[in-house]
Parts: structure tokens; sequence; C-alpha cells
């Protein structure tokens, strides 16, 4: 087991609002606007935490437990995940299983917390979040396992150590299909354009937006916060096997890291700028896609 | 090398499953413009070296007849045909995928368990021309217009060529250019009739044709 280090937990925490600021800011240069500033994120952050929650009297322990749970578990996740030259807190064989089923947790506390309220809207949500995340785990699950497969561990740390520019010349194919498949899930599970969009308010086409309506204050600042640590997580695995470059020195490898991060951010911004929404009925055919590319890459 | 051909060969699968999922025709002829061209990439590619005139002329001309000629008969067609969609397919989109999922799980099958006289460049060779001529047969089993019937003989031919490839790299020059031409006037053959069907019916559902019958209904 190699020793961790706490480095890759505290980047994550410390930059993942960070990562939606930059595809916000994005997103507003393409549209000829100045955008909020890079530190919007957190400001929000330390308003709604200053806030106090409201609570709806037909909600019971369910509802307030939901977002703690999800926060913790997208941290617990966040541990077994290494960053640049760093290793994770923790891994052990087998934590790629973890870590998907860390993220089922906190999306099933949400979705129960949402269920609580009773409110219809609040229950298409939750229907329409599981449906779409009920395809998207698949692909996401068979996309680890092929880069398992191809490197031979079934830790995300060796995962990530022993994917190499010779591994990029050996399996291109294979780690392309791998990309193809994860960026998918990334957006589907962040809901992110082609799938949801995050600026609209409108209960019809809202997926994941709409569980969260009834959540005020520091609970809603807890969902926020692990949104943005979720969406860090999978871009670090993206980044991790899109950028494979190991010098030898943590920093740089780091470094690169991060400046991997920054791209993907505006990539991101990129892609939801110059999309539509799918129809929701198109929407299974795209997963369904996302699945098939990482069943290809696993079967390759 | 063999990441090149690998590379291409997933490509070729990747068209497959465009083919499948797409609604719109323009962009099922376009998908199998690219099936076209790759192919001719993808023969060029296998020569690994010792390039012979014939050995890049004739992937180069298929390249050219499957990539531009046949499309433009095809885009023509669909033109005087009126039609930009198939709406209704007998199978659903998604649904047409999964089989293909189920197409390539064979091929895979088949191509593990196929013996060869001689070994091919790639292991993905022969499982890929078999899944690109079962997409084929599923699009030409599960749509309804004839345009996209035609892009399914197509996707089977492409699977029949690719094929070719992996087991003689050099077909004798009058075979391949024989082939070519059949391809050529059968597509050329079937735009005229769809232009007739169109014509006759103000629309090309093959499904239809059924009624024309001296059985009273």
């Amino acid at each position: 087991m190699i020793s961790g280090s706490l480095l890759p937990l505290i980047l994550a925490m410390a930059l993942a609002p960070l990562m939606q600021a930059v595809i916000t800011r994005t997103k507003s240069v393409m549209a000829g606007r100045v955008g909020p500033s890079l530190l919007q994120p957190y400001w929000d952050l330390r308003k709604l935490l200053l806030k106090g929650a409201v609570y709806s009297r037909t909600t019971s322990w369910v509802f307030q437990l939901g977002p703690t749970i999800g926060l913790a578990s997208v941290i617990i996740a966040l541990t077994l995940i290494p960053f640049g030259g760093f290793p994770a807190l923790s891994a052990f064989s087998g934590d790629l299983v973890l870590i998907v089923y860390l993220m089922a947790l906190g999306r099933f506390c949400t979705v129960v917390a949402a269920l609580d309220t009773g409110s219809s809207f609040e229950g298409m949500g939750a229907s329409r979040e599981v449906t779409f995340s009920a395809l998207a785990e698949p692909a996401f699950f068979l996309a680890l396992a092929a880069l398992a497969r191809q490197t031979g561990y079934l830790s995300l740390n060796p995962v990530l150590a022993a994917v190499s520019t010779a591994t990029w010349m050996r399996a291109a194919p294979m780690l392309g299909l791998t990309i193809a498949a994860l960026t998918i899930v990334f957006l589907a599970e962040n809901s992110r354009m082609p799938v949801d969009d995050p600026a609209t308010h409108l209960e019809l086409t809202m997926i994941h937006e709409v569980m969260v309506l009834d959540h005020s204050g520091p609970d809603f600042a807890m969902i926020q916060y692990s949104a943005a640590l979720k969406m860090w997580l999978f871009a670090t695995i993206i980044v991790g096997v899109v950028a494979p470059w190991h010098s030898g020195n943590r920093w740089i490898d780091t470094a690169v890291g991060l400046i991997g991060m920054l791209v993907l951010g505006i990539a991101t911004g990129l892609i939801e700028s110059s999309m539509a929404r799918l129809r929701l009925l198109r929407i299974p055919q795209l997963m369904l896609v996302a699945i098939l590319l990482s069943a290809l890459a696993l079967a390759l | 090398m063999g990441q090149l051909i690998n590379s291409i060969l997933v490509l070729l699968m990747l068209t497959g499953f465009m083919l499948l999922g797409s609604s719109r025709l323009a962009a099922c002829i376009r998908t199998i413009a690219i099936q076209g061209l790759l192919l001719g990439f993808l023969a060029i590619s296998m020569q690994d070296g010792d390039w012979t005139i014939s050995g890049v002329l004739l992937p180069t001309t298929s390249a050219v007849v499957k990539g531009v000629v046949l499309p433009w008969l095809l885009f023509r067609a669909m033109r005087e045909a009126d039609t930009a969609r198939e709406v209704e397919p007998f199978i659903s989109y998604n649904l047409s995928i999964i089989a293909g999922a189920a197409a390539l799980a064979l091929s895979l099958w088949l191509g593990a368990r196929l013996q060869l006289p001689n070994q091919p460049a790639s292991s993905l060779l022969v499982p890929t021309a078999f899944f690109t001529s079962l997409v084929g047969m599923i699009v030409i089993a599960s749509r309804r217009k004839a345009l996209t019937q035609v892009l399914g003989y197509l996707a089977l031919e492409n699977g029949v060529y690719a094929f070719g490839t992996a087991v003689a790299l050099h077909l004798p020059v009058l075979v391949e250019l024989g082939i070519l031409l059949d391809v050529f006037v059968a597509v050329f053959v079937m735009g005229i009739a769809m232009f007739h069907i169109s014509r006759e019916f103000n629309h090309i559902d093959t499904d239809k044709l059924a009624a024309l019958t001296d059985r009273l209904r």
C-alpha cells in the first residue's frame, strides 16, 4: 500500500467551486457578457451558510439528513481519488467499485429527501434523476472496468499511475472510447448541457435542480458544494486518463493536472455554449451510446 | 502501424452504430460515405510499406466511388423522393442499437473462433467485417424507406469488402474492379427504382408495396 497524501483531498475541497466558476465564465464570454467573478461560488456558499434553514412541516428527518449524507459520501469518495503525482489518502483493491457505490448512496439520499417533501415536482425530478443515473451507472462501471482490465489493477490509484503515454501507444482506440464514455457520464452525472440545463428553472425540463428546490440555507450550501465536488471527482478521472504524463516530479504532475482541469472546465463551457439540450426522450439514447462505447472499450 | 489499423477499425464499428442510431437520411448517407473512405484508408494502411501502384490505386478508386460518387447519387435520390427522415422504423432506434450490440458480441465471438488460412493484420479485422455486414442486414430488415435499405445494402457490401482485405490482401485487379462496378450499377438502378416508386406513390415506404396485389382485401 502506498502512503497516502492529503493534498488531493485539500485541492478538491478548495478548488472544486472554482471549476464551476470557470465553466460559468466561459459561457459568459461566449455569450459576450462579462460574467460573475471567479470567486462567486465561494460567496454563494458563504451567503447560504450564514442563512437559516427553513423546513416544511410535511418533511421529516429524512429531508434534513439528505444533504449531509450526500456531502459525506462525495468526500469519502474523494479520499480514494489521486491527483497529479500524489496518491490518494487511502487505496485498496476494489475501491473502483466503492467509488461508484458512494456516488449512488449520495444520489439515493438526495432522491429520498426530495420524495420526503411530498411535492409533485420533486417526485418528477427524482424519477428523472434515477432513470438517467440508472443508465449512466453501467457506463461508468464499464469504463472503469475497461481501465482496470487494461492496466491490471482494481484500485484507482495504481490504475491512474499505470496509464502513461506508453499505454496510449499500445491501446489508443480503447482509451479513446473510454474517454468518450466517461465524458458523456461526466456531463450526465453533473447535469450539464446536452442532458440537463443547469441554468434553467423550468420544472418541466429540469432533472437535477428540481430535486433541491425545497432545500435552503446551510442544507442548500451542502448540496451545491457536493455537486461541485462530484464534478471535480469525475473530472479528475478524465484528466488522469487524457493527460498521462508522469515526469517524476510530483509538483510538476500536479500542475499539469490542474491545467488539465482548467482545460476540461473551459471545454465543458464551450459544449454548453454550442449545444442545445436534448429532448428528454433522446437522453436514454445518449446514455445507451455511452454504455456501448465503454462496453466496446472493455471488449477490445 | 497496428494502432492505426485498430483505430480505423474502431471508427468503422462506430459508423455502424451511427447508422443504426440516427433517423435523418442525410446523416445516414454521410455515415456510409465515411465508412467507404475509412475502408479505403484501411486497405492502404494494410499494405505496410510495400506499395504497389494497383495496391494504392484500387483502394483510392473504391474510396472515391463509395465516399463521393455513391453518396452524391443517394443525396440526389433523397432530394427527388422528397424525404428527409426515416419516420417510423419497424424497430425503434434504441432497440436497433441494442441489436447492434448483440451483433457486435456475435461478431467478436465469431472472429475469435474462425480459423483463417493466414493471420489477419489485426484481431479486430474479422469482427469488424462481420459486424458491418450484420449492421447492413439489420438496417435492411428493420427500416421502411427504400433509401435506408439501399444504405443497408452498402453497409453489407462494405463488410464484405473489409472481410476481403482480411483474407486476401491482393485480390486480382479485375475482380475488385468488377465488384466495384457491380455496386455502382446496383445503387444506380436502385436510385432509378426509388425515383419511380416515389413518383408513383408519393413516398418510398416499402412496406406499402404489399398492397400491390390482386388479392381482394
